[in-house]
């Protein structure tokens, strides 16, 4: 043990933290070696920008006089539909919901200009937005209909809620077909004429913290340029995939659940997105502080793009009919290199995640916890498969 | 040689003047038609790569503002808005011309206009409407 999660917000009051982006240790460790970069950083940032579609957010409105009870009812917000199976007044929107009138694929490859996300962008952005609402008439909540323009501050509660984000290893994905496909993996060439990817690689939350030794319930991250925090496991989260030698998955692995006040968010960190022919979604950006508190951790956190290796999927067939196997593993160096080779032909790469703006997240989590306004939090338990270091 | 890449614009009763004969012929150009669409009754536009002796160039210019087709650089025909571009970077595998590629050092996008042939392929593979045709 080096140092506590204690120790570290300590040193983060008194401004004498020492803290490293996920990039910038692997070059740190390359120089100085593990055991000095672990006594000389106390906390390594991390971050990821990329569409997530398990994103959304819940909503609780002020109510109207006369009252009007939504749950049960039929509720829209921006003119997409939103979850209303609450009491009066809880509405949850989904980042992929689509306005009833959208054509979708029936004009393919559809456009999804508009949907729950952009909902959600334009609200963070400053922009209003239109609620109606038709309920069906109480004695106690006797309105039927309500129609109104809300902006993010006229909610009573705007909360971020996905029970998907931080995907810990992400496929590759190309198109052995004969045709074009439009896939959530973006628009794939046929006959292998792209390899798209999904990752932030050597900066990417989970991948920084393979095993889960410093994450779990409870930890306080950056979300949509907010404070959040991990609440509980994602969705689809596989306690225990084949690793590697360092530790890292090689096949599906950890996911996250997170939360944050929608209200604090920017539309920096939280962008709206149409993917053609596949629908609506939500690009969320995702940091998480990783305390080093001991050698272990600093070791992999200083993993770098030419060991991160990711398996080559067609989307054609074997995606889409859930066969098993994949064409191969490429590391993060060669995706970013701008063209891989995939059975023997060149391949152009693409991304969907944006390395760029993973940076940028990166770069501002270790601002705010270096000018002592983000403290870490110890886990109150760990994800399922992982053991928590003490401390 | 002087190179240039030039959106020409027909009104409809122009479309059936043979310009690219005039500009091979009259002008000693090299003409590379990289895209065009003729509309009848409505506009026609090409976009061509012309390569010649500069003198000639200019005179083709000439000849065709007399005739009086519209003349316009390449450059505004597909518009790239930075500030809605997050920089994913999709659009780069599918660009056939390498108008579009990664900074490798600040892993941003960067648009090459002069490269660009108008193919479109960047605009499905856009998620943010950063690239927009006025083609």
């Amino acid at each position: 043990m080096l140092r506590t999660i204690d120790e570290i917000n300590a040193k983060i009051k008194t401004g004498k933290v020492v803290v490293y982006t996920a990039e910038e240790v692997v070059g740190l460790v390359k120089e100085k070696g593990v055991a000095q970069a672990a006594r000389e950083v106390d906390v390594v940032t991390t971050g990821t920008f990329g569409p997530m579609c398990s994103s959304g957010a819940y909503f609780n409105i002020k109510q109207s006089t006369p009252k009007i009870k939504c749950g049960g009812g039929r509720v829209s917000l921006g003119g997409v539909p939103v979850y209303a199976g609450w009491a009066a007044a809880d509405l949850y929107l989904g980042c992929t919901a689509l306005p009833d009138e959208d054509p979708r694929n029936a004009v393919y490859p559809g456009l999804f200009k508009y949907g729950g996300a952009h909902v959600i962008e334009d609200l963070v952005s400053g922009r209003k937005v239109k609620l109606t609402a038709q309920a069906y008439g109480t004695d106690c909540y006797p309105r039927k209909e309500y129609v109104t323009e809300l902006g993010l501050a006229d909610f009573n509660s705007a909360v971020m809620f996905n029970p998907r984000n931080g995907y810990q290893l992400y496929n590759v994905a190309v198109n052995l077909g004969e045709r074009t496909i439009y896939t959530y993996m973006g628009v794939l060439r046929p006959r292998l004429g792209n390899a798209n990817y999904s990752t932030a690689g050597s900066l990417s939350p989970l991948l920084k913290d393979p095993q889960l030794r410093t994450v779990g319930l409870g930890s306080r991250i950056f979300m949509g340029g907010a404070e959040g925090y991990v609440v509980w496991p994602g969705t689809q989260h596989v306690p225990e995939p084949q690793r590697d030698a360092n530790g890292l998955p090689l096949t599906p692995s950890a996911t996250l659940a997170l939360m944050g006040d929608l209200k604090q968010m920017s539309p920096r960190f939280l962008r709206a997105a149409s993917f053609t022919g596949y629908g609506a979604t939500l690009s969320v950006g995702f940091g998480l502080p990783i305390p080093v508190l001991d050698e272990q951790v600093m070791a992999q956190a200083a993993i770098g793009d030419e060991e991160i290796t990711y398996p080559i999927i067609d989307y054609c067939e074997a995606y889409p009919l859930g066969r098993p196997g994949s064409l191969g593993r490429v590391s993060m160096a060669e995706l970013m290199s701008g063209q891989i080779e995939v059975e023997g032909k060149k391949v152009p790469t693409g991304g969907l995640a944006s390395r760029a703006r993973a940076r940028e997240v990166a770069g501002e989590l270790k601002e705010r916890i270096a000018q002592g306004r983000f403290f870490l939090t110890r886990p109150v338990a760990p994800l399922p498969g992982a053991q928590l270091i003490e401390g | 040689m002087v190179k240039k890449k030039l959106v020409i614009s027909f009104p409809p009763r122009l479309i059936q003047e043979p310009v690219t004969y005039h500009l091979i012929r009259d002008y000693d150009l090299q003409v590379n038609i990289l895209r065009a669409t003729v509309r009848p009754r409505e506009r026609g536009r090409m976009v061509v790569e012309i390569k010649g002796e500069k003198k000639n160039l200019d005179r083709a210019f000439e000849y065709m503002e007399s005739v009086g087709l519209q003349v316009d650089p390449l450059v505004q025909e597909m518009r790239y808005y930075p500030e809605r571009c997050v920089h994913c970077t999709a659009c780069t595998a599918v660009c056939p011309t390498e108008a579009l590629t990664v900074d490798p050092a600040s892993r941003e996008l960067v648009f090459d206009a002069s490269h660009c042939i108008i193919c479109e392929s960047c605009i499905p593979a856009c998620s943010y409407a950063a690239i927009e045709s006025q083609f």
